[in-house]
């Protein structure tokens, strides 16, 4: 293998592991506020229809963004009013909507645009283009760092640099803000966050929230960057691969990074089968490498790796008094 | 705890929480362009009004029977099997290399044979979260999302590198032989005078779903082992501190979902495709939930809603041919029913019971609130219950 395909597939890795990557800092907040979220997958569709309806509409990607992300938060706010507010079964409001996502987008592509649950293909404006960082046309020509940076680190879209960037902002917020102690502690014992006057209702409803904003820019990323235009089911169980990276993770910020960062280059590699076979010789079965993150996930899971202790009240509705 | 009288919980409260569901899909309807009456006038028509309709819905519910036991099963354990989805296609591959490598001489021995092994398979793939949980505390619901996309994967990969015939493009077995054919329903009523549509894929396998809800029933209320996967679901500890098992009981129930998933290979594989092929579950694992919370996790109830569910499903078919609603309706009924009968169930429960109280404060006078005076042995009896 060559540096030119090891930059190119890096380049993808990059691509596909920026929706995983929003998505599991959206599961993180969440989680780490003990409310359990398997609806990321139908948060990200959901925003995915609509940001590209909305993008198709009006000519205008950002709108499109709002609007994926007002679809993503009312989704939340389902789940938070099912979770938090009624103390229901969080696994089960999840499962609920991710199949209110899957149907009620094909349902009303159907109604508005007729071409078989799509929207039409996105250009120009009604899509985010990818950014040229400055000096990457002169650096081209340089040996090695020169396509490293023309390729890899420019010319991405303003999606993916927001992604990385939400990162060290969600480690900043977790653990070095006030909000963030206690967002944390909710999900570690809600009646001591209590007993201290702070609201766990409001807390949950917070981190369910900033939840719904990142899985809405994961979707609008699917549909408006990665891809021109909605398709069926296009989460195509993304929002599951980014929940197997948060265990994975350990619900650290910074192991998410790297969790879906290696996520994306199986993805990457799964659609050149021919890097693989170069490198190590064998022809690895292209379902073998689909299967792999989740095969993992169940090996730490089961503590062999590692152990992952999720957060102590995770999936616990609070009862203020017993 | 006891506030609402038992009628009101086991039929009140599922009821209202399904006519939300149903007033929600009608509103989805009308704002799409459509008559939300005249759709379900011809769901009516199109899934119950002929024989073939019937076949169709009958053997959608059987596929829903099964995959509802199996997550009713687990429910009783407190268990939440997600992976009904991976177990079936699991039985799916069962049935298939049965099927496929032995040669059955008649088709009751080959409906053991392939029954027995779509168990086994899906109790395996049931079997692994369930040690995971029991032994290494990995959570049961992640783990059987992840035995889902690992069972995807491997059916893919069997489908195209093993069972493949030669020279076939299709990701797909070769056709069962004729051996192993199921009586359908036109061919079992035929005898009896009775017509049925010779085209509907309706076969025996729904006569073993209904025996499967028999045998449940039996399992869970009438056995020991049925006790205890209660007594684990209502209360751990107190399980626990009886000598119940922790590890054996979420083994034991997340076998017998699992085998319960994956037998409904029986219908789909060996009664109607006749073949192995690509995603041949088609959701079913999925609705085995909403089922499964409809019907209170009860065999009965399971029945009934596996029946509402398969109407749903040929009504839905019928609407996408003839109107421009897309199949994807029933999902967002799907949806709804498993948000409000699951996840929301206290928004109708709250202020019910706040009702029933109302009605019933004046009743017994000398209750909880002032019991300090003298309780009476019926107040004592109350307390002591709670």
């Amino acid at each position: 293998m060559d540096y030119i395909t090891l930059i190119q597939l890096l380049d993808s890795t990059v691509r596909l592991a920026t929706p995983l990557l929003l998505a599991c800092l959206a599961g993180l907040f969440s989680e780490r506020a003990g409310v359990f979220d398997i609806g990321l997958e139908g948060k990200m569709l959901a925003a995915a229809f609509f940001s590209a309806a909305l993008a198709s509409i009006t000519g205008s990607v950002w709108i499109g963004l709002a609007a994926g992300i007002a679809s993503s938060l009312a989704l939340s706010a389902v789940h938070g009013l099912a979770s938090i507010t009624f103390r229901g079964n969080q696994l089960i409001s999840g499962v609920a909507i991710n199949f209110l996502a899957a149907g009620m987008t094909v349902l009303i592509a159907q109604d508005w645009f007729a071409q078989g649950g799509r929207t039409p293909s996105l250009f120009g404006g009604a899509r985010f283009e990818p950014i040229t960082l400055p000096f990457a046309d002169a650096m081209a020509n340089v040996p090695i760092i020169g396509p490293l940076y023309e390729e890899l680190i420019s010319g991405h879209s303003i999606l993916v640099y927001a992604a990385f960037l939400a990162v060290p902002l969600t480690w900043w917020i977790l653990f070095r803000t006030r909000f963030g102690l206690r967002l944390r502690a909710v999900g570690e014992n809600p009646a001591a966050v209590d007993t201290a006057g702070v609201s766990v209702v409001g807390l949950r409803y917070a981190a369910v929230a900033i939840a719904g904003l990142l899985c809405g820019v994961a979707g609008a990323y699917l549909s408006t960057a990665l891809q021109a235009g909605f398709v069926k089911d296009m989460s195509a169980g993304r929002g599951f691969i980014a929940l197997a990276a948060l265990i994975f993770a350990k619900w650290r910020p910074w192991y998410a990074l790297w969790a879906t960062l290696l996520f994306g280059l199986f993805g990457a590699l799964e659609t050149r089968p021919d890097v693989i076979q170069s490198v190590i010789g064998i022809k690895v079965q292209g379902q073998i490498l689909s299967a792999l993150p989740y095969l993992m996930t169940v090996v730490i899971l089961a503590g062999f790796v590692g152990k992952a202790i999720p957060p102590r009240a995770g999936g616990e509705p609070y009862v203020k008094e017993r | 705890m006891d506030v609402m009288p038992k009628w009101a919980e086991v039929i009140l409260v599922p009821l209202i929480s399904l006519l939300l569901a149903a007033l929600l899909s009608a509103l989805v309807i009308l704002a799409i362009g459509e008559d939300p009456i005249a759709a379900v006038t011809l769901m009516v028509k199109g899934a119950l009004g002929s024989t073939y309709g019937w076949g169709y819905t009958l053997y959608y519910a059987t596929n829903f029977i099964f995959t509802g036991l199996a997550v009713a099963v687990a429910f009783h354990a407190r268990l939440f099997n997600i992976g009904g989805e991976g177990q079936a296609m699991l039985g799916g591959l069962g049935v298939a290399i049965a099927a496929l490598y032995i040669p059955w001489p008649h088709w009751t021995l080959a409906l053991i044979g392939c029954g027995v092994m779509a168990g086994l398979l899906g109790a395996i793939w049931a079997a692994i979260p369930g040690w995971l949980q029991a032994k290494r505390g990995s959570h049961v619901v992640i783990t059987t999302i992840m035995f889902n996309f690992i069972a995807a994967a491997l059916l893919n990969y069997v489908l195209v590198n093993v069972m493949r015939p030669p020279g076939s493009m299709d990701p797909a077995s070769a056709r069962f032989p004729e051996a192993v054919h199921l009586p359908t329903l036109h061919e079992l009523l035929a005898p009896l005078g009775i017509a049925f549509s010779k085209s509907a894929p309706a076969n025996i396998s729904l006569l073993v779903a209904a025996a499967a809800c028999i045998v449940v029933w039996l399992l869970i209320w009438r056995t020991r082992l049925g006790y205890e996967i209660r007594a684990y679901g209502h209360s751990q500890p107190a399980a626990k501190y009886a000598g119940i098992s922790p590890v054996r009981i979420t083994m034991v129930t997340m076998i017998i979902s699992g085998a319960l998933a994956g037998l409904m290979a029986i219908n789909n594989v060996m009664g109607e495709s006749e073949r192995l092929v690509l995603n041949a579950t088609e959701g079913a694992g999925f609705i085995g939930i909403a089922v499964a919370l409809m019907g209170r996790s009860h065999p009965v109830g399971v029945f009934f809603a596996a029946l509402l569910f398969g109407f749903l499903y040929q009504g839905g078919a019928e609407l996408a041919l003839w109107t421009s609603i897309p199949r994807e309706l029933i999902v967002v009924i799907q949806a709804l029913v498993i948000l409000f009968t699951g996840a929301l169930d206290n928004m109708v429960r709250m202020p019910l019971e706040r009702l029933f109280l109302m009605f019933r404060r004046p009743a017994p006078p000398a209750n909880s609130a002032d019991s300090e005076p003298k309780p009476g042995p019926r107040s004592g009896q109350s307390e002591g219950a709670e």
